[in-house]
């Protein structure tokens, strides 16, 4: 059986690094198994997990007997899970054209939760926490900083300014508002650079992984 | 001879190839091989050596096609893995605080550990799963684990099973319940580390195995945050790292450490800063570094050479494309002038 994962597996990845030569039917095979697998793979890890493991077993838990013989559920049922299964039954009637305006309500509630959780997640951790790490003591009492981190703490400081100016439209970029923009073009260059080389990278260990298991696991010529 | 025969024919003699390797591997009669360090550099001279010859063709206007390219980075992913020559790896402040968090912890201290990844970011983040627990298990402290991702559970398994085959760490006979406990996946994303902050049995009423939590020692007296000493999230996207942060540190303010696949590491970078996390592993250098600090040596740094040279190919092709296109444009305004 092990032989045949091995195999399998390797049919696979080279299967999709065929495409790399050109596009071709054996690329297209490990492509559409990929895609039905996954699909597949959700739809049961979904089934199982929210509507059978969640409502399902919320509502009717399982039971048990206890010490004097009497039948016990195992916990207690959450009748409010009702509600949430029956928003997402109105989803499904945007299927159906005539009542499909219905699915709105259970999509406003949606974006509402969500954009109050948001709102507030982000305002604490994306906003206010990074302003106030932005703006950092050069120098003070009781403040000990080296003369390194003055210096990101200096960097940091402008590029967030100027990049600010950049995306600030109301203004023509021109003159020393212009210049201060354009000093944000270069801090977003870098930022953007840098985020290119991380992914270049992430995208060569995926290759590592799968070259180590070609020539490691499957051939087994890595000494 | 048409160009279906020729490419029927490679692939043949391919998989011809591959079946007889492996017949060697699977009958015992081949154990792999290694170059020299005398061999490995040769090697690595005459990679370097080609791509001069690129540059020079591509100086002369003789564009090489995109294929070799890719040619080329699979031979650099690749031949490292056959050289005995090693790679110096410094460790970064991020992965040294990372660690002096974790080694601060008293024996008996219990670590989350959050694997919310799947198989293919296994490469960037396993060897981190794995050098993090064989720490965790040796040093005593009690691993808790779940997942935000269906099979991050899954991952966690192999990892324990990888760590649980040193032999410091099995004359130990850890027991599960006891010294580690797997709660398996759970779905709704952030919102599930907003109700662990109250509840964790809410959200993982049985482990992975479905055993009740109730019977699980080790988490019986598990309720929330409060409860968990560390918290290391692995995170290949979302939710993740991210989540984490704005949910279990901002509100709960728990203690996080982060490994993150390097696509994702920019975006964390700034939580590091500001001291949200208390550490992070980029990518597969992280992944080295933790090794080295933790010293269990695996695949993290195994693959760092391979990870180099493949950089150093794509950067020879980034100036080997910027020389193709200045003669490029040079020959196009050349008649204007």
């Amino acid at each position: 059986m092990e032989h045949i994962a091995l195999w399998v597996a390797a049919f696979l990845t080279l299967g999709i690094y065929s495409f790399l030569y050109k596009d071709n039917p054996w690329y297209k095979l490990c492509e559409a198994i990929f895609v039905g697998i996954s699909a597949g793979y959700w739809f049961v890890t979904l089934f199982w997990d929210n509507i059978y493991g969640k409502f399902w077993l919320g509502v009717f838990p399982d039971t048990t007997t206890n010490a004097t013989g009497e039948i016990v559920y195992v916990s207690t049922p959450d009748y409010w899970l009702i509600v949430g299964a029956v928003l997402g039954f109105l989803m499904l009637l945007r299927l159906v054209p005539k009542i499909g305006w219905i699915s709105r309500w259970p999509l406003a509630f949606i974006v509402g939760a969500t954009a109050g959780f948001y709102l507030i997640n982000y305002f604490s951790s994306n906003v206010m926490a990074q302003v106030q790490d932005t703006i950092m003591p050069l120098f003070g009492v009781g403040y000990n900083a080296s003369v390194y981190d003055i210096i990101g703490n200096v960097v940091i400081a402008v590029g967030t300014f100027t990049g600010l100016i950049y995306f600030f439209f109301s203004k023509e970029h021109k003159g020393a508002f212009g210049g201060a923009a354009r000093v944000g073009i270069f801090f977003l260059m870098i930022t953007f650079g840098a985020a290119f080389g991380y992914t270049v990278m992430s995208r060569m260990s995926l290759l590592i992984g799968r070259m180590d298991f070609i020539f490691g696991d499957w051939l087994g010529l890595i000494g | 001879m048409s160009t279906r025969t020729k490419e029927l024919i490679v692939l043949s003699i391919v998989t011809v190839f591959c079946i007889i390797v492996y017949w060697f591997k699977a009958t015992g009669r081949m154990h792999g091989f290694q170059f020299s360090t005398g061999m490995s550099i040769v090697v690595s001279a005459l990679i370097f050596l080609s791509l001069v010859v690129v540059l020079i063709l591509t100086l002369k206007g003789r564009l090489i096609g995109r294929r070799l390219v890719f040619l080329y980075v699979a031979i650099g992913v690749s031949l490292p893995f056959f050289m005995s020559i090693t790679q110096e790896i410094k460790i970064s402040p991020e992965v040294q605080t990372l660690y002096d968090g974790l080694a601060e912890l008293p024996t008996g201290s219990k670590v989350l550990v959050a694997f919310d990844y799947d198989p293919p970011s296994a490469p960037e983040l396993q060897p981190m799963a794995e050098s993090l627990l064989r720490y965790c298990f040796n040093n005593d402290l009690k691993v808790v684990v779940m997942g935000l991702w269906p099979q991050g559970p899954q991952q966690a398994n192999m990892a324990i099973e990888a760590a649980m085959r040193d032999e410091s760490i099995a004359s130990k006979n850890l027991q599960y319940g006891v010294d580690w406990v797997n709660l398996g996946f759970q779905s709704g994303n952030e919102f599930v580390i907003q109700r662990m902050g109250s509840e964790f049995k809410s959200m993982f009423p049985t482990d992975y195995a479905g055993r009740p939590y109730d019977e699980l020692e080790l988490v019986q007296n598990v309720h929330n945050f409060s409860n968990i000493d560390y918290v290391f999230n692995l995170s290949a996207g979302f939710p993740g790292t991210i989540e984490w942060v704005q949910v279990a540190v901002d509100r709960y303010g728990v203690k996080l450490g982060a490994g993150n696949t390097a696509v994702q590491a920019p975006q964390c970078y700034p939580y590091l800063r500001s001291g949200q996390l208390i550490g992070i592993l980029g990518g597969m250098n992280g992944a080295a570094e933790f090794e080295l600090l933790t010293g269990f040596t695996g695949k993290g740094t195994k693959f760092m050479l391979s990870q180099s040279f493949a950089h150093m190919i794509v950067l020879s092709f980034i100036l080997i494309g910027n020389v193709a296109f200045i003669i490029d444009r040079r020959k196009k305004k050349s008649p204007i002038r």
